[in-house]
């Protein structure tokens, strides 16, 4: 039996979202407007580590039940 | 407007390490699953569904997906949904429906094996060695686009690019075989999605949404003398090759295209096949190109639709966003760049940036892995046997699918540098390999359906098609072209309004002549398997895959009745 894919797809995008997250909150929002002004960092940070949770909470909850 | 240059910084340079160590760390843990060489190849039949349906349609993601997808985008506007909603569903659920039993349940490693058993030796023989070297050259063109782009957008030195690119895909699959290549081809499917999102929804809203778009491309259309809509309807302005950018008219898109190009890649092409082929049920195996079917559909969105609002606002500047090609037409395979560069800051330039490395990974692994199976089971392992050698040990066949492995990728790299030094040895490869794909789904078409095909009806009528594709290859140019490779070096006895319906056209002439030919020969010709050898592998000879007591949503049939009922919508949505 192979290891759960679920596992390192949501670490590796909770790693990815988490450092946007902070990186969007460290830096200088003016480069922001090429984004048209949406702190893009802030907000796609927060949803992938909101994926990669997601991701992570499955593959456990599967390796509980088995 | 100049090349757009990309300037990376510490956290997109973090970002991208950290992928690599994600994709490097699956070949290392899954290393210690590979024990036997059906591991290696076949990921000893164990991936659940979900993996092998998004490896399935990763695998397709090659160079051409998010580049050329968005430069056909920007330059034929939302036609070229076509070679998603005509060219690629009604295959994939056909393959799920119909063909999947069969090469699932003969137990064939491979679609050439598959040639094997239901024809004979010459057929597989002819489908390997050509299969074999075309994914060689694939691959190659696929590290070769890669280290270009990467050389011309952030000034990095070409054979780094090449040997740092290379290194990765080699090490994950010399580790971990197909699962590894599938493990990470789904990691790539995410970042792709996720890198990419954001980056539609910044154009989209920039442009000022749909309406607003739709309104710019009047302009795009009409001042190439085009019907306004041209660029937004897919399908109304099909009906003469003359009024639509791609050249092209209604037969020739669904004939050649939606059904001897579409069928002949999804159906036939051991590259995709294989993904499906180490499922862990038959069930699965037949989900997978349902699954793949799915996010397939939508794609458009995702690498169809940056090309249009790249066109639109490249045209309502006055020509200032894309930069000019040589021939004095914008540059649309820098599409996805100029967008990337325009909108993303640090940080989620890192994001998007590795997903597009991703994409051009992702199709090179795919044709690695499908090289070293077909090599070591259909070429080597069929050579000894013949030749009556003993059978050696499984960790043999191992040993030779790393070995295939490592020779795929240097094979490659030398199809890279290839490609660089000479552009007409690729166009004339691609070409061939052409001739050789066009007419194959006919050959499994009549095998599967008809247990009166023979050995030699399909051989000769495969070898009758791919002559028949080269033939009208001589007779057919299309305009503005020079007799040449672009064809008519017999005679351009007849004229297509673009490249892209003289293709199409020659698919549909190797098909017939191949279908025609292996109809015939094997009437003339005995059988050379009795009904009982072909039990499993023709489908009046068959039963039926057992009344499924599953879950609706896991039935096949239902799977790919919904998918098809969509695409027709979204066809009818944008009619």
């Amino acid at each position: 039996m192979n290891f759960d894919l679920r596992l390192p797809i949501g670490l590796m995008f909770s790693l990815f979202g988490a450092i946007l997250v902070v990186y969007g909150f460290l830096s200088d929002k003016a480069q922001y407007a090429r984004s048209l002004g949406y702190n893009v960092n802030l907000d796609w940070g927060l949803f992938l580590l909101g994926f990669g949770a997601l991701m992570l909470v499955l593959a456990l909850k599967s390796r509980k039940d088995s | 407007m100049q090349h757009p240059t990309l300037s990376l910084g510490t956290i997109d340079y973090a970002i991208l390490v950290i992928y690599f160590l994600f994709v490097l760390g699956i070949g290392w843990i899954l290393k210690r699953k590979v024990k036997g060489s059906s591991d290696f190849f076949m990921s000893g039949r164990s991936i659940p569904a979900w993996v092998t349906g998004l490896a399935f349609l990763s695998a397709n993601l090659g160079a051409q997906e998010v580049i050329g997808m968005a430069a056909s985008g920007a330059k034929y506007g939302i036609m070229t949904s076509h070679f998603y909603w005509v060219g690629a569903i009604p295959a994939m659920v056909f393959l799920a429906i119909f063909m999947m039993p069969f090469y699932y349940g003969s137990k064939a490693r491979s679609v050439p094996e598959y040639l094997k058993l239901r024809f004979d030796e010459k057929t597989r023989g002819f489908n390997a060695i050509s299969f074999a070297v075309m994914t060689v050259f694939s691959s190659g063109i696929s590290l070769h686009a890669l280290a270009r782009l990467l050389e011309l957008l952030l000034g990095w030195d070409y054979n780094f690019c090449i040997f740092v690119s290379a290194s990765i895909v080699l090490v994950y699959i010399f580790l971990g075989g197909l699962t590894s290549a599938i493990y990470n081809e789904v990691l790539q499917f995410f970042m792709i999605v996720l890198g990419f999102a954001p980056l539609v929804y910044l154009a989209l809203k920039d442009v000022g949404g749909w309406d607003v778009l739709k309104q710019k491309l009047i302009p795009v259309a009409t001042s190439q003398g085009f019907a306004p809509g041209t660029w937004v309807n897919s399908w109304q302005h099909v009906g003469t090759p003359s009024s639509n950018p791609m050249g092209v008219e209604w037969f020739g898109m669904v004939m050649g295209l939606g059904f001897v190009l579409s069928f002949g890649y999804w159906c036939t092409d051991f590259l995709v096949v294989q993904r499906a082929m180490v499922a862990n049920s038959m069930s699965a195996a037949r989900r997978t190109p349902l699954i793949a079917a799915f996010p397939k559909m939508l794609f458009p969105i995702l690498v169809i639709l940056p090309g249009m609002i790249a066109i639109a606002m490249h045209q309502a500047s006055g020509g200032h966003l894309l930069p000019m090609g040589a021939d004095g037409s914008p540059d649309y395979n820098m599409t996805i760049p100029v967008l990337l560069a325009r909108y993303f800051p640090a940080g989620l330039l890192g994001l998007g940036f590795t997903a597009l490395m991703a994409s051009f990974m992702s199709g090179m692994a795919g044709n690695v892995t499908a090289f070293n199976t077909v090599w070591t089971y259909d070429i080597y392992q069929t050579l000894r046997r013949s030749s009556g050698k003993a059978e050696l040990p499984d960790s043999h066949y191992l040993a030779m699918g790393r070995f295939a492995t490592v020779a795929g990728i240097i094979l490659s790299i030398g199809a890279a540098y290839l490609a660089r030094q000479f552009n007409n040895i690729m166009d004339m490869l691609q070409l061939v390999f052409g001739f050789v794909n066009a007419p194959l789904f006919a050959t499994f078409l009549l095998g599967m359906f008809w247990k009166r095909t023979t050995g030699h009806g399909a051989f000769w009528g495969l070898l009758g098609g791919t002559l028949g594709a080269a033939l009208f290859h001589g007779f057919a140019l299309s305009q503005g072209a020079h007799p040449g490779i672009k064809g008519g070096w017999i005679t351009p006895e007849f004229m297509f309004h673009s490249e892209m319906a003289q293709n199409f056209w020659m698919a549909i002439v190797a098909w017939s002549s191949c279908f025609v030919l292996t109809f015939i020969i094997s009437l003339a010709t005995k059988r050379n398997k009795t009904d009982a050898e072909l039990t499993g592998l023709v489908y009046s000879l068959t039963e039926r895959p057992k009344a499924e007591i599953e879950a609706w949503y896991k039935r096949p049939l239902v799977l790919g009745i919904i998918v098809l009922a969509a695409t027709l919508i979204l066809n009818i949505l944008f009619w």
